[in-house]
């Protein structure tokens, strides 16, 4: 499909380099001058910007943590001030806390940007109409995937999350060609469509998915495009790169890395050490041109590898594969994502409850369902059912709150869930994606 | 006071709703030689509190809370019914026309009449009412 900006799209690799290597140089001094938070990083690493004579001295620098972000709540990290924001989005952290990412109008620019050239490259345009299923508030699918359809000119229906048969309605009167969700949540449109006697493939003008923010594998792929008739696209992006990030184009062999905008390193990680395109590691990726919020060498947490070939679109800019895994144990609920540590958090400051916990996760229908085993204490237990009942919505709200997902909550005996020595195992994910 | 003699010490057992849990309760109260007068399974959404009048309510009490279940004391009152049609209703009506509210309650139908087991509200103003109303309260030394 046509680049939407080809000039940067179609660089041949060397100035790509060139760039990036500028870009990155630019990035470094910028925060060992105006950011407290990496000056010390670097200087607690031994290095100076002067050090970062080629691309490949990225590998000195230090790494960031999503926790960094939790540590230094609200904004203690961002290098603009509040007056040069011009939006905030919030997401949940692995604890309590959640985290906040700040974007100066540049930061939405290139947000937008990245989201346009995706697009654009999996064959949206003018004419099209974008259903934006996706969350649209705090959490940052819905309005990337918003600005970013509209600068390319494709008509975008904001129906955010839920109102399922609403959704479908509007898909048929509104004549979506394109939707952006989960795609869970699109095989969970696909089976109430059914219900409602309408078949996606032959009823709507829906051809193509932008699909993202859970993992999902070729099977699964493979089963949306037959079933539902369209074209299913992978999209990437974390709240710390901005939002949704980066779009497969009609190749469908990975998503492109817009290498202006971020630099990814797949890492070893046993060693820490660069793998090579085609090897499975924890992907690291630096964003080159963030303002509010840089973000260096950012330990996501994905396990993937990637492909340095020029597309067969002719776009030159590396693609990523598939997320395969995740080096720690969070969990993707619903688009949402989870951490273990969050829920141990939570239960903390419910008395009723001890601190022992097991997360069963499930997939009913098309949908996550997430049950959170916890064991009342012997000083809350009350003769009464609605006592009970009341501890166990007590948690689901508590647990809701933090998450920003809807969790089923079971009370079970004292003592019945399993103790751990040393690593704790709380999930059993029996779902099959 | 002489009210206390009728205020009977029902065990209540937090059970997870799965299979056995009942039977591991029985297990621990046979091995004991406890004896279950009365009992019901009240059941919510994957769990259930199981309530028992039994002759050794301390002991069931220490027996089940060793083996890791959730146990505590509620207290209940009985009163004897007619075994007859509208035997229930006569206890029934006493209680209403005093406002006193029933949070729950269970009964057998034993030898010599039926009983009725109650958890009320205010279990002082429930004694009262009952015995003005002519109703019968068993006394606990009766059960335990």
């Amino acid at each position: 499909m046509k680049c939407w900006d080809p000039r940067i799209e179609e660089m041949p690799r060397d100035d790509i380099r060139k760039l990036q290597y500028r870009l990155l140089k630019t990035l470094v001094y910028r925060l060992y001058s105006f950011s407290p938070f990496y000056h010390d990083r670097m200087r607690a690493a031994g290095v100076h910007p002067d050090d970062i004579r080629t691309l490949g001295d990225i590998r000195r620098l230090p790494f960031m943590v999503k926790n960094d972000l939790r540590d230094n709540y609200p904004d203690r990290i961002f290098v603009a001030g509040q007056e040069d924001l011009v939006r905030y989005h919030v997401s949940s952290g692995t604890t309590g806390k959640p985290t906040v990412v700040g974007y100066t109008q540049n930061d939405l620019n290139n947000w937008t940007a990245s989201l346009a050239r995706g697009l654009s490259s999996c064959g949206l345009g003018r004419g099209d109409v974008l259903q934006v299923s996706y969350g649209y508030g705090l959490f940052t699918g819905g309005l990337g995937l918003h600005y970013g359809a509209e600068r390319i000119g494709t008509t975008v229906l904001p129906t955010s999350v839920g109102n399922t048969e609403r959704q479908i309605e509007l898909m048929q009167d509104l004549h979506t060609t394109a939707i952006a969700c989960t795609p869970s949540y699109l095989l969970h449109i696909g089976e109430v469509a059914e219900k409602m006697g309408i078949s996606i493939k032959n009823d709507t003008n829906l051809r193509i998915g932008i699909l993202g923010a859970e993992p999902w594998s070729e099977t699964m792929k493979t089963r949306i495009e037959e079933w539902l008739g369209i074209k299913a696209y992978n999209i990437y992006g974390t709240s710390e790169l901005s939002g949704p990030m980066f779009c497969e184009c009609t190749e469908q062999k990975g998503f492109h890395v817009w290498a202006d905008l971020a630099y990814v390193e797949i890492l070893d990680p046993g060693s820490g050490e660069q793998l090579p395109p085609g090897e499975q590691g924890e992907m690291v990726i630096t964003m080159l041109q963030k303002e509010a919020l840089p973000m260096i060498r950012f330990r996501i947490g994905d396990i993937t590898s990637y492909d340095d070939e020029v597309c067969g679109c002719g776009r030159t800019h590396p693609r990523v594969h598939r997320i395969s895994g995740r080096v720690d144990d969070m969990l993707i609920i619903r688009g949402i994502n989870v951490f273990p540590s969050q829920i141990e958090y939570a239960l903390m400051a419910i008395p009723e409850v001890g601190q022992h916990f097991m997360i069963e996760v499930d997939r009913k229908g098309a949908l996550d369902d997430m049950l959170v085993k916890v064991e009342v204490r012997k000083e809350a237990f009350s003769d009464k059912i609605t006592d009970l009942m009341a501890i166990r919505k007590n948690v689901e709200h508590r647990l809701r709150n933090t998450l920003n997902v809807a969790v089923n909550v079971e009370l079970v005996d004292p003592g019945s869930l399993p103790r751990f020595e040393g690593k704790a195992k709380r999930v059993i994910d029996r779902r099959k994606i | 006071m002489e009210r206390e003699k009728f205020i009977i010490r029902q065990i209540s057992v937090f059970s997870e709703n799965k299979p056995g849990r009942l039977a591991a309760i029985a297990k621990a109260l046979q091995e004991e030689e406890i004896n279950i007068l009365a009992f019901s399974i009240a059941e919510a959404d994957g769990f259930g509190v199981v309530r028992a009048l039994v002759d050794k309510p301390r002991k069931a009490y220490e027996k089940l809370s060793g083996i890791g279940f959730n146990v505590a004391f509620t207290d209940v009152i009985a009163v004897q019914m007619k075994d007859i049609p509208g035997g229930l209703y006569e206890i029934a009506r006493i209680l209403g026309e005093g406002m006193i509210n029933i949070e729950y309650c269970y009964a057998y139908s034993g030898k010599d009449a039926a009983v009725l087991i109650l958890r009320v509200d205010d279990v002082d103003a429930a004694i009262s009412t009952i015995m003005k109303g002519g109703g019968t309260l068993l006394e606990s030394s009766l059960f335990q």
